[in-house]
């Protein structure tokens, strides 16, 4: 081993720790304002990844059906919640929110696939995020108020029945993405792609971005409140069913960000997005699924001990890698009190 | 409101009645069962296996064809299961399926049992006593392992380096090259695992070419075999570089792109009848197959060839069969696991079948071809 495949390995480290950083914050984020352990966030991933490759190859993805679909079943839920009640504004509003937008999306997939990268980035990007309010008005929300533990096996159904769309809708066979620039520099004997510097400013962006938010923003701060206390945020006067859906279209937005950087790098399938979900879950519960610093810097060190074991054990990689969780999970349970639910 | 329900539960009540009256073997119909992977981690080859069965022959020797195909999900468990309701309910003549080993294994263990006709669409270990309903369609690894060794033997390879699947895939051509290597003079040097949801292969590709073998062998399948194709090249890696016949298909090209061109594969003949000489019993039905395939689901796919061939085996098999007994008759049964060992030199699209009571794969040679990739098409090597 000498400098040169010490390089490559810690640039590789990095790339893949930057994309589990992401994923990382947006398993946070989800479970502080929700208390929901999100582990479909990696579907969101091959969602975002499949997407931005059809857009790419000039077809119409099947996430652009599927956010129609989707959001009409979350207008019936709605109206059937507000049956009693149903305005003339609330029309209005559901009807903007569920039926002209996921339908505009579709028309615009239609007309723009294969005109340029920048409009499938944003398309994709639209897209999959669209989908995460409805997804959680669907599944999560009738549950909002019941134990971690149920939210966390409908976690899993929603899993299981997104991998299954994913099949239906991009097929069996795996895609992969053209890389955004052919620009690459040489940094001594290390030539950088402009991918992973496309990969770093985007997680440092995004990082940046999420901080303005939370610290800048009304609803920022709203879902910050809600993370910190349910019940007193209702009380001062936060929608918290509201923030449980921001905060999925957020990780919705983090997923298919993630995604469209992976695209290009290697070859997505509809099922891929678990494992990679579950690196970014190490990171997130190193950092206690409340902590974003530590939850980036836990994701960094996945990504570079992935990358010198995939070096030096290839057959023990994974092992090494979701093995990392036990010690530190057995700190965490000595260091911290014990409670068996938190409200 | 009431109403409604009544008619609902009326309604119920006569399909399962429907449902429950007992099938009968009707005359004249020769009942086919299939249990397929068409959901789950096998998809890729469940589907195109389903595709090819909405292409095969509607009769067969006077018979009109039935055909039942149900979903496992490459579940062993439920292979059984499918296995077991294709059988008993719906009296099947002959069986097809599954699409990988584990769930392949289960189907022929029940089929044995029942004493019906199995054909595997996926590779299995026979176990000697067992093997007198099952036949088997794919290769065997050896003889596809054996047209890569002989290929690096004349091309004066003499070190080879590995990568394949961290699964039995991976294992499998692992143990065919520590088997093989001395008779080709081969040593291994170095050998690495990857699997198919990794993001990158970086580490393992770095180790391979810091090794400095003549050839590298990659053992994956379908498109993760082309993620190390191209980090490979990326990393200036300028040997040759093999893939198994695991990976043979269009989408392999696609995401590969350049760095696939000049790959070394084994596959099966039904990817490139075309370029087969005319007198080869491979040919015919390899570009029916492709005719018939590629205009109604795009690229060919080398497992539609599978169930094909089952079918092209029964249009042999079930004529002569017939004289001894009726569909739907143990008789009947019996007679196609006799025509299967007495018929010989059965020409399909991947490769002649020559069973015998103990060989239930009943392949040679002429059940390979060697294929690279140029300009971004599949070329025969001869």
């Amino acid at each position: 081993m000498d400098l040169t495949i010490l390089l490559f390995l810690v640039q590789d480290g990095i790339t893949n720790g930057a994309i589990y950083a992401l994923l990382g914050f947006a398993l946070v984020l989800v479970f502080a304002v929700t208390r929901i352990i999100f582990i479909p966030q990696g579907e969101f991933v091959a969602y975002g990844a499949l997407t931005y490759a059809m857009l790419q190859g000039g077809h119409v993805p099947g996430t652009a059906y599927l956010l129609p679909i989707f959001a009409f079943v979350a207008l019936l839920f709605d109206l059937y919640a507000e049956r009693s009640r149903i305005t003339g504004a609330f029309l209005l509003r559901q009807g903007i929110d569920k039926i002209v937008v996921p339908l505009g999306l579709l028309f615009a997939a239609r007309e723009l696939a294969g005109v340029s990268t920048i409009a499938s980035l944003v398309l994709t990007v639209a897209i999959v995020s669209a989908l995460g309010p409805h997804l959680y008005r669907i599944a999560f929300q009738p549950l909002a108020d019941r134990s971690v533990l149920v939210l966390l096996i409908a976690a899993v159904g929603t899993h299981l029945a997104l991998t299954g769309l994913g099949l239906v809708f991009f097929g069996a066979e795996g895609q992969r993405a053209d890389a955004l620039t052919d620009f690459s520099v040489d940094l001594g004997p290390l030539p950088v792609s402009g991918q992973n510097i496309a990969v770093y400013v985007a997680t440092l962006l995004l990082i940046a971005g999420l901080y303005w938010f939370f610290e800048r923003t009304v609803q920022g701060k709203a879902l910050r409140a809600t993370a910190v206390n349910r019940l007193g945020a209702r009380l001062v006067g936060i929608r918290t069913k509201g923030t449980g859906k921001i905060a999925l279209a957020l990780a919705a937005g983090i997923g298919a960000v993630s995604g469209v950087l992976l695209a290009p790098m290697t070859t997505i399938y509809y099922d891929t997005g678990f494992v990679i979900g579950l690196k970014g879950f190490v990171a997130a519960i190193i950092g206690g699924l409340a902590s974003y610093p530590l939850a980036a810097a836990a994701a960094l060190a996945v990504g570079l001990i992935e990358s010198f074991a995939s070096f030096f054990a290839s057959d023990y990689k994974e092992v090494i890698v979701f093995t990392l969780l036990i010690p530190v999970l057995l700190v965490r349970s000595f260091a911290s009190k014990h409670t068996d639910e938190e409200d | 409101m009431k109403f409604k329900v009544t008619l609902l539960a009326a309604a119920c009540v006569a399909a399962l009645g429907i449902s429950n009256a007992s099938v009968k073997a009707e005359d004249g119909v020769l009942t086919v069962g299939a249990t397929l992977s068409t959901t789950g981690p096998a998809a890729a080859l469940g589907i195109p296996e389903k595709n090819a069965l909405t292409l095969v022959p509607t009769e067969i020797g006077g018979l009109k064809v039935k055909l039942i195909v149900l979903d496992d999900a490459g579940d062993p468990t439920q292979a059984t299961t499918n296995a077991k309701r294709l059988i008993n309910d719906d009296k099947v003549d002959v069986i097809l399926g599954s699409s990988t080993t584990p769930p392949t294994i289960a189907v022929s263990a029940v089929a044995f049992d029942a004493k019906v006709p199995h054909f595997g669409l996926g590779p299995m270990p026979i176990t000697p006593g067992k093997e007198r309903y099952t036949v088997v369609m794919p290769q065997p690894v050896p003889l596809m392992a054996a047209g890569i060794f002989d290929h690096m033997k004349k091309n004066n390879v003499k070190t080879v380096g590995m990568i394949g699947f961290a699964d039995s895939w991976g294992d499998l051509w692992l143990g065919q090259f520590k088997a093989a290597a001395d008779k080709y003079g081969l040593k291994l040097v170095a050998d690495e695992r990857y699997a198919r949801a990794d993001t990158s292969v970086t580490g393992q590709v770095l180790k391979l070419v810091a090794a400095k073998p003549d050839a590298v062998l990659v053992a994956a399948s379908g498109t993760g075999a082309a993620l190390p194709q191209s980090t490979l090249r990326e990393r200036g890696y300028k040997g040759l570089i093999y893939q198994t016949h695991g990976a043979v298909s269009q989408d392999f090209i696609r995401i590969a792109g350049k760095a696939a061109e000049g790959v070394i594969m084994a596959s099966g003949p039904d990817m490139l009848p075309e370029g087969q000489p005319d007198g080869a019993l491979t040919k015919a039905p390899g570009l029916a197959l492709v005719q018939a395939y590629e205009p109604k689901f795009g690229a060919r796919n080398q497992f539609a060839g599978h169930p094909w061939d089952a079918f092209e085996v029964l249009k042999r098999v079930v004529p002569v069969a017939l004289k001894k007994g009726k569909p739907g008759t143990p008789e009947f049964r019996e007679a196609i696991a006799d025509a299967l060992i007495t018929e010989k030199d059965i020409g399909a699209s991947q490769g002649v079948y020559n069973f015998t009571a103990t060989d239930r794969y009943g392949v040679d040679e002429r059940a390979r071809i060697m294929l690279t990739v140029k300009d971004g098409k599949f070329e025969l090597i001869k």
